[in-house]
């Protein structure tokens, strides 16, 4: 009737097998992982039921914010600074090593090009408050220099739009037409995945 | 290392060595275990997973001279402008004053597009529904984006973005004034 029980053991529990899991998966992550890069306005992109890929290189972002100011970006540290030194040339602005260094590992930025050398010697934290917008009216029209300079630095680049949903249609008239003005009639609008269907 | 101290030792003799007592091979695991969820987390919570969605667009040429410009027929355009708090105004053919207001969604704009082109398609032959887009000064950027989408969706075989015109302006602030909802 009585039971015989076995003496009781110290629950320990051999780790080793989770602690190969946890570290696989860490590396795992660790190689693919693209940090999420900083952008100095947040746009709420729209949503479509496209499902086309944006390639990861040689890609060139002009984002419109909510309040209608154009930033721009674009991949690849010799392209920067290949086109930073391009614009200097056009507008007459002289950077030193220093500056096309930093803005080589920039990336989204939208200043105009007379605030660009203040822009490149502010810290960090003041850049992000530097959201003047690339100006694109006709008589300035900075980013359609933008635009051909990163296109003779590389002429592979693909061209991105990264709208706001709730920015005015005008401006991205006006962006789309600084493209069409330069022949490129074939670009991305960059949108989410539609949710609710 | 180990080998020089091992030839050291030996010369005492092992006897008299003290040993001390075995301890316990085990090394708790726990702690690092916390420490690997820890950066596991972290690369989780960084990362981007999914790469942005694209929609291609091409745009017509702008073109300068009119003959560049290829002609459409008249029986086969929709023409919709997009104008403010997501109203689409239509009309069917080119120079028709009708200005119709319609809004997003799928028993709307959607029903439209699909009732227009196979209205079109049923004529047979090469006709095909040729949609003119226009975007008023306050449409959003999200109506463009939902009207390009809706030209996905429906199958639209030709679209196209063009510039409002100022007839066209005037057609729209008229249909304003009008209840949307008179007929």
């Amino acid at each position: 009737m009585a039971k015989v029980r076995p003496k009781a053991k110290k629950p320990t529990l051999d780790m080793t097998p989770v602690v190969d899991l946890a570290f696989l998966l860490v590396t795992f992550f660790m190689l693919t992982t693209n940090f999420r890069p900083e952008e100095p306005v947040v746009v709420d992109i729209p949503s479509s039921v496209a499902d086309i890929k944006l390639p990861e290189v040689d890609i060139m972002t002009i984002t419109i914010s909510r309040e209608g100011k154009v930033f721009f970006n674009v991949d690849n540290k010799f392209t920067r600074s290949s086109l930073l030194q391009k614009m200097g040339e056009k507008y007459k602005v002289n950077f030193t090593p220093q500056q096309v260094e930093t803005f080589s590992n920039l990336t989204t930025f939208g200043v105009p090009m007379n605030v660009m050398p203040g822009f490149l010697d502010a810290s960090k934290e003041e850049r992000k408050e530097m959201t003047l917008g690339i100006p694109t009216d006709s008589l300035n029209n900075q980013l359609y220099d933008w635009i051909v300079n990163t296109r003779l630095s590389n002429p592979k680049v693909r061209i991105a739009i990264k709208g706001d949903g709730q920015a005015a249609y005008p401006v991205v008239k006006r962006v789309v037409s600084t493209l069409q003005d330069q022949n490129v009639n074939r670009f991305n609008l960059i949108t989410s995945l539609e949710q609710e269907f | 290392m180990a080998e020089i101290q091992d030839s050291g030792g030996g010369d005492h003799g092992k006897k008299g060595k003290v040993r001390s007592k075995k301890a316990s091979t085990h090394v708790d695991m726990t702690a690092m275990v916390d420490l690997a969820f820890l950066l596991l987390t972290f690369f989780l919570l960084t990362t981007t997973f999914n790469k942005p969605q694209t929609m291609e667009i091409i745009m017509p040429d702008k073109a300068e001279k009119v003959e560049d410009q290829s002609e459409v027929k008249e029986s086969n355009a929709l023409t919709l402008i997009l104008g403010e708090n997501n109203r689409i105004y239509w009309y069917a053919g080119l120079k028709d004053p009708k200005v119709e207001v319609t809004y997003f969604g799928p028993t709307k704009i959607r029903k439209l597009l699909v009732e227009k082109r196979d209205e079109v398609a049923a004529r047979g032959g090469k006709n095909k529904l040729t949609v003119l887009i226009k975007a008023d000064e306050k449409a959003k950027y999200k109506n463009f984006v939902d009207i390009l989408d809706e030209m996905n969706i429906n199958k639209i075989p030709t679209y196209a973005v063009v510039d409002i015109t100022p007839q066209e302006l005037e057609m729209i602030a008229k249909a304003q004034t009008a209840p949307a909802s008179g007929n």
